[in-house]
């Protein structure tokens, strides 16, 4: 029997983490998500779990330390937000590209400057090159669901990449909301054990990581770590699989909501979706044919799913909650952009940036989308198609 | 059990030959010597910097450690191995392993004294079994000899040059080692290659077994950044302990204690003479600049003498 519980994105995910007991867990604090390592060393406190907890002087160093805890063969863990992922940033490429499955907790924050501490999701974009696989929730259920499986991804030998599980800072991370969580014993059955085939400890054998490497072998490595991006997607559909067969919580690399002969639709990601979908649902008892498609996994980019799922749509809004700042769109358009190039019949796109530094998204934003998809539809003419909606002074 | 130079040398090296650091370079000396002082049947864990030895003893295929190695960035070498010692404690108490591993951290003074000065301080504080060793060549010469803050005051270095306006770097060497000692971390030892290396031997093993976060300044020179022949290594590090530019001494539960006193202790000219990074301090009206150096010198070598003194 599942467990019914309320609990806030950040206790969802602290909580999965002492049912998973890792061997290290390397952590700074940074608003919104220093409850997670909070959390945490509470349950190392009390014996709850027998991790071995590192509160390090900077996030650089929590990603140094998870690093060299997972090469040396331990499962390592950390979380943060924003300008502490930006300080991870080059050690986020470094231990994508010594294969570590290292698991960060990513509560997604915007970026300095100016300073602000509210959601959107251009720290986690901006890694997104990093090498990382990249999983985002929706609310806390999916946070929680998410951490279960990153390890069973991140550590399945055809993919050996580390994994970012993202929710929306405060939105998620400090809402408390309904959730159902699974046995400490289903969670360690599902999780297993971590058994890398090198690592720095291992018995038999020296092992070297990290060299210089040069002309005649960089390019060699570095299209390894695309092949076992490619591989993520089998992966990962695989262990959603299996998760809902243990759960009954069935997921995919997106969520489909009232796509079945929608005209008009948009694709989101995070929190927002609950509040799309509302304004979805609302537009459907009008008679619209509307609907959303959220995205879950941006890392590997689930391409044909998107191409397969705009199939029969007339006119799509591209939801980004992170700018580019290129004068050209954000990342999310950028991707789907690309995804749709080269096929048939392919819908009107138009982007929106939203809600950047925790802006509020409401039903009414979204449902002025939609209003703004109607006129692209009727008049066939998609304007300008970079736009920010919800920005005073436009 | 006391020194025996011969013994010492006879052990198998864990630093291999066939590495492409310079001719005449004081790293890889540090580096093995250090890699001596690990008992037979014990094993370690590398962590490196990014730097000279990195790019010089890990090119990929190939490696000139026999022992296992990890090389993440230029500043980090002390937080990554403080993750693998973290994982050795974690998998130990599961019963993962069972072999008996050493976490050894090298570091050029610019990975250390600068870019990884905070994950260094961090490391130390937080106590992590591991120690640090650095080698000190006093500029940052993977590069190209870059001025650093264990850069000395007057060297001729590239981003700080000697010019016909401003003679060379102009502040003093930082002391790292002091610093570190304020830590009051395990073991803290300043040493460099002299003599029958008991010194630095004895302080790499004392680094090494000293339960705690233990930290090693090695001064190691560079011929090429320093300016003097490959061949006179020795002589440079011999005239710069028979100085006191660079004293031997160590910090142990608050002690300080100074490991050897020169009888006459030479005028530091002697010791900045041979190396064309002080050729300038030379020329006639520069005189001020060795006096200046002198008066650093003596001030820093009286200081160290007092703290052993007031904590015997």
């Amino acid at each position: 029997m599942s467990i019914r519980e309320r609990l806030s994105g950040n206790e969802a995910i602290a909580y999965c983490l002492k049912q998973i007991n890792p061997d290290v867990m390397g952590a700074f604090p940074i608003t919104p998500s220093t409850e997670i390592p909070q959390y945490f060393s509470a349950y190392v406190a009390n014996g709850e779990v027998d991790t071995e907890f590192v509160a390090v002087e900077s996030e650089h160093s929590a990603m140094s330390c998870c690093i060299g805890a997972e090469a040396a063969g331990a499962r390592a863990v950390t979380a943060t937000s924003s300008c502490g992922l930006a300080l991870m940033w080059e050690m986020l490429y470094i231990a994508a590209s010594c294969r570590l499955p290292i698991t960060l907790a990513c509560v997604n924050r915007t970026l300095s400057g100016p300073i602000n501490i509210n959601n959107d999701h251009s720290d986690s974009m901006g890694a997104r090159d990093a090498g990382w696989i990249q999983i985002y929730a929706e609310n806390n259920q999916e946070a929680y669901d998410n951490m279960c499986m990153a390890m069973r991804i991140g550590e399945h030998p055809d993919v050996m990449l580390p994994v970012m599980v993202c929710q929306d800072g405060f939105i998620t991370s400090h809402a408390i909301e309904n959730i159902e969580l699974l046995e400490d014993e289903k969670v360690k059955a599902f999780v297993g054990e971590y058994k890398p085939a090198e690592y720095l400890l291992h018995p038999d054998h020296p092992v070297a990581m990290g060299p210089y490497d040069t002309q005649p072998y960089y390019y060699e490595h570095k299209y390894q770590q695309v092949i076992a991006m490619e591989n993520a997607k089998e992966v990962i559909a695989n262990v959603f699989k299996e998760f809902g067969e243990m759960s009954g919580r069935k997921y995919d690399f997106i969520e489909k909501y009232m796509m079945d002969d929608a005209e008009e639709a948009i694709v989101i990601i995070g929190s927002s979706a609950g509040t799309a979908k509302e304004a979805v649902k609302r537009l459907r008892a009008e008679g619209k044919k509307v609907g959303l498609i959220k995205l879950r996994v941006f890392r590997p980019f689930p391409a044909a799913q998107i191409v397969e799922a705009l199939k029969g749509v007339k006119v799509v809004a591209i939801m980004d909650k992170a700018d580019s700042f290129n004068a050209n769109g954000g990342p999310l358009f950028e991707e789907v952009c690309t995804s749709l190039i080269g096929e048939e019949n392919i819908p009107k796109v138009v982007n929106y940036i939203y809600g950047i530094g925790g802006r509020d998204v409401s039903v009414e934003t979204i449902e002025e989308v939609f209003t703004n998809l109607d006129e692209i539809l009727k008049t066939g003419n998609v304007g300008q198609k970079y736009r920010h909606i919800g920005v005073r002074g436009l | 059990m006391a020194y025996n130079f011969k013994e010492v040398m006879e052990k198998p090296d864990r630093l291999t030959s066939g590495h492409r650091l310079c001719a005449g370079c004081g790293a890889p000396i540090a580096l093995r010597g250090v890699l001596r002082a690990l008992e037979p049947g014990d094993k370690a864990v590398i962590a490196n910097a990014t730097g000279c030895v990195e790019v010089s003893t890990f090119t990929y295929p190939c490696t000139s450690f026999t022992e296992s190695y990890i090389h993440s960035a230029f500043e980090c070498a002390a937080a990554t191995l403080s993750g693998a010692e973290t994982a050795y404690r974690a998998l130990k108490k599961r019963g993962k392993i069972d072999d008996t591993y050493k976490f050894i951290a090298f570091g050029g003074d610019g990975g250390t004294y600068d870019i990884g000065f905070q994950s260094l301080s961090g490391a130390m504080e937080r106590g992590h079994d591991l120690v640090y060793v650095c080698y000190d060549n006093e500029a940052y010469m993977n590069t190209g000899i870059q001025r650093a803050s264990s850069t000395p005051r007057f060297a001729d270095v590239t981003t700080a040059p000697a010019g016909s306006v401003i003679p060379g770097k102009q502040q003093n060497k930082k002391n790292l080692t002091e610093i570190i000692a304020a830590h009051n971390v395990a073991y803290v030892g300043q040493t460099t290659f002299i003599g029958n290396f008991s010194d630095f031997y004895e302080k790499a093993h004392k680094a090494i077994y000293t339960p705690g976060a233990a930290f090693l300044n090695v001064m190691a020179p560079c011929p090429r950044g320093w300016r003097y022949p490959a061949e006179k290594l020795m002589e440079m590090t011999k005239l710069a302990v028979e100085t006191c530019v660079w004293p031997l001494y160590e910090v142990i539960d608050g002690k300080w204690i100074v490991n050897y006193i020169p009888k006459d202790k030479k005028p530091v000219e002697e010791y900045l003479k041979p190396q064309g990074r002080f050729a300038h301090m030379f020329k006639p009206g520069n005189e001020w600049m060795i006096e200046a150096v002198q008066k650093e010198v003596d001030r820093n070598w009286e200081a160290l003498l007092t703290k052993a003194d007031s904590t015997k």
